[in-house]
């Protein structure tokens, strides 16, 4: 059974060797080099990278810019992968034996729809989960000197990174290639299983972050004041409107609450009004940026942030992956007793 | 032996209509079996309850003195043909006798190789290239070499050209020879039937209409025409199948066991596809509940 | 050695159609004693007929005595019918040509004689060893 399912599978199987063969090839050949530029850039620029105005942080903002494009593909695929497991490895693994009624052959040979079952889904889920465990496994090396840069518009507990990195990939994929069989063998026709299994993966990536994620542990909540290392986003109108925000405390956490309240803990909305001395004085249009902060302070400002820390990510990894692979278990076990209630 | 086929009161519902009801059977060991009726009586649904592909709605089905499918005891008993003889197109030839001798614990090798070289198909082969009839000798070796103790085919030659056709049934015929295999066999082709089986089952509109052995059954049914009467003259041992009227002729189609003894009466013996028309006649005019006023050839 | 071959319109039975071909082919001394019959798997195969059916026609033949089994070697004739052969039929011949020309004188077309003739002797039937 094993045979005949590795034979059944062997086109997509190279299909997708083929595919990590390329990806690793690009990725080997240019995911060194990467590296060393970054380690003598930054070596060359030196200074205080926390300091928003330094040589640090200008190098590795312009080399961030560099290679964006990588970056964001590698991104754009690993959300991808999954869903592709799943539409093109699950969703076709029942249908297409009912649509060529090759299943009218196959559990007609001295074998347990149990243990044809059982064989498929291991084989073929497995496959899923290495191809997705080797993916990340390249990108996450290549990417790794780009995430040191640190961008704040793309920390790597945020809902863009997060499944991307590490292994939480996997338990995507396995979850996607459950949902594909499943979805298949309720709808029992290729193309709209494919379809549904789509759209209800994809509403699953969406609803995580949304609603299940930032509950994993309570997120931590922080007052901050504000300091020339912490302010993220600074903006000024002549007629005293400012606006600010700060980053986290550690670069790379996953920002749910990001506000400014004032002296008695009420939020400000979308910017603090100055007091006209204010403007006179240390933020006017003279004045140095240090100084504007610390009157800021003084007039009892605080960022109110409330976010995950980066120290999580891995615990987070974890909770996902066992969430998804959980849920694609049970989706395997429903599909077990589809199988012998109301397949045919 | 005890019977290779036994249902009773065997029933399957799909969402809106019976495709079978109510159907009872005994079926001997030993016998090729032709199960014959129209498109849409309810063939493919009763050889589908009997492999444990569909499981009935209502009423039981015993096959080889076992629950369809239950265990692989009871899946090396049974082997299957489906219908167009659906094979594993990116697969070889010799790929599908592979998944046979691991699948089947009483595989014989043997035979395999054997049919598929005098077969003339060629291992290499990939099975989406073979033409309609070659696949049916592919799968039918696959049935045939996993030595069932009963082997079903469902309608196995109706997509076949005759020579094809011929060619099957020869093969088919020849294996039942040699192994110790009943048959099941359906096909609204009556022909085939006539000639290869022994038993035989008539199912028309859902419903078993006459099931026994072949020859028993064909010499019990006759047609007898004479002039026109009144049916309820006929005696009660005649059973009427189907009955038309024109003006001055009565035809009847029955059944009896006894000799027809009406002077009156034109009697002929009726081949099995006469009899199929009749049965299939005679459903529709009880669901018509009209008797029927046909004019006669 | 004999080849079967199935006649779909005749009105006889297949297993009735192989032991008259047997019957036949002993008369005309097609078969001579000690000739083997193709085996019951080589007759289903060559006419995809039931095997059952060829048992049951070789059974009738070996319940007349013309042919006999023997296990492991195969199926053999051990009479024949030659002996009756058509030349000593001459006076029934006569009898027989005489008879058509009086049924013709009366008046009976061919359709008529035939029918005649085939329920008499249908009748008959049961009386001799068919």
């Amino acid at each position: 059974m094993i045979r005949l399912t590795w034979r059944q599978f062997q086109a997509g199987a190279l299909v997708a060797l083929a595919a990590l063969a390329a990806l690793g090839a690009v990725l080997g050949a240019t995911g060194s080099g990467m590296a060393d530029d970054y380690t003598r850039g930054l070596a060359a620029a030196g200074g205080n990278c926390n300091d928003p105005i330094s040589q640090c942080r200008e190098f590795r903002e312009a080399f961030w810019q560099e290679h964006q494009y990588g970056f964001l593909g590698t991104i754009l695929l690993l959300l991808l992968l999954p869903a592709l497991i799943g539409l093109f490895w699950g969703a076709p693994l029942i249908t297409r034996e009912l649509e060529t009624r090759t299943l009218w052959l196959i559990w007609n040979q001295s074998i347990t729809r149990n243990r044809w079952l059982a064989v498929k889904l291991t084989v073929v889920g497995l496959a899923g989960m290495a191809v997705a465990g080797i993916a990340a496994l390249l990108v996450n090396w290549w990417t790794s000197p780009l995430d040191k840069t640190d961008t704040v518009d793309w920390p790597r507990m945020g809902p863009l990174m997060f499944p991307t990195r590490g292994l939480a990939v996997i338990g995507y994929a396995a979850f996607a290639f459950a949902l594909g069989v499943v979805v298949g063998m309720l709808v029992k026709r290729t193309l709209p299983a494919m379809a549904i299994t789509l759209l209800v993966f994809a509403a699953v990536q969406i609803a995580m972050p949304m609603l299940v994620r930032p509950n994993y542990q309570a997120p931590v909540s922080e007052s901050m004041t504000y300091t020339m290392d912490n302010v993220d986003d600074l903006g000024l109108s002549e007629s005293g409107e400012m606006h600010m925000s700060t980053k986290p405390p550690e670069a790379g956490s996953w920002v749910l609450v990001n506000r400014t309240v004032d002296s008695a803990g009420n939020p400000v909305g979308d910017f603090i009004q100055l007091p006209a001395e204010a403007m006179a004085g240390p933020c006017g249009r003279e004045a140095k940026m240090e100084d504007c902060v610390a009157e800021v302070n003084r007039l009892g400002y605080r960022q109110e942030l409330v976010y995950q820390p980066i120290g999580r990510f891995w615990t987070f990894q974890w909770i996902e992956f066992g969430i998804f692979f959980g849920l694609a278990l049970a989706l395997g076990a429903f599909s077990f007793w589809w199988v012998r209630k109301r397949l045919v | 032996m005890s019977p290779v086929l036994r249902a009773r009161a065997l029933g399957k519902k799909y969402t809106q209509r019976w495709a079978l009801q109510n159907c009872n059977l005994n079926v001997p060991a030993g016998r090729v079996v032709g199960l014959v009726g129209p498109n849409g009586a309810g063939k493919s649904t009763l050889l589908n309850l009997a492999t444990g592909m569909l499981t009935p709605t209502a009423g039981t089905i015993e096959v080889c003195g076992g629950r369809p499918a239950a265990d692989v005891t009871q899946l090396t008993r049974v082997g299957f043909v489906a219908q167009d003889a659906p094979v594993y197109t990116g697969l070889r030839v010799r790929d599908h006798l592979d998944l046979g001798r691991h699948l089947n614990p009483a595989w014989n090798d043997e035979i395999a190789q054997e049919r598929i070289k005098r077969i003339g198909l060629d291992p290499k082969q990939r099975a989406g290239k073979l033409s309609g009839g070659q696949r049916a000798q592919l799968a039918l070796t696959l049935g045939i070499a996993k030595q069932p103790e009963l082997l079903i085919l469902d309608e196995p030659v109706a997509a076949l050209d005759p020579l094809a056709r011929r060619e099957f049934m020869q093969s088919l015929m020849e294996s039942v020879a040699e192994q110790e295999m009943s048959v099941i066999l359906s096909s609204h082709l009556v022909s085939d039937v006539e000639r290869t089986c022994d038993y035989l089952i008539v199912l028309v509109d859902s419903r078993v209409q006459v099931a026994g052995d072949m020859e028993e059954l064909l010499a019990q049914h006759y047609r007898l025409v004479g002039p026109r009467r009144d049916t309820s003259t006929v005696p009660a041992d005649q059973q009427i199948i189907s009955e038309s009227h024109t003006d001055k002729q009565t035809t009847l189609l029955i059944r009896t066991e006894s000799a027809v003894l009406d002077p009156s009466w034109t009697v002929t013996q009726l081949g099995l596809e006469d009899v199929v028309l009749a049965y299939m006649q005679g459903s529709k005019s009880t669901r018509e509940e009209r008797p029927q006023l046909e004019v006669l050839r | 050695m004999i080849e079967f071959h199935l006649n779909g319109r005749s009105g006889l039975s297949p297993y009735q159609q192989l032991v008259q071909q047997v019957r036949h082919a002993l008369r005309l001394g097609l078969l001579d004693i000690g000739d083997r019959l193709p085996t019951v798997k080589e007759v289903s195969q060559q006419l995809a007929i039931n095997p059952n059916t060829v048992l049951k026609a070789y059974r009738e033949l070996e319940y007349d005595g013309l042919i006999a089994a023997r296990p492991g070697v195969g199926t053999f004739v051990t009479r024949t019918l030659a002996d009756a052969s058509l030349a000593s039929h001459g006076p029934l011949r006569k009898d027989l040509q005489r008879w058509l020309t009086k049924a013709r004188l009366a008046g009976l077309d061919e359709e008529s004689i035939e029918a005649l003739f085939i329920t008499t002797f249908r009748g008959n039937a049961g009386e001799d060893v068919a």
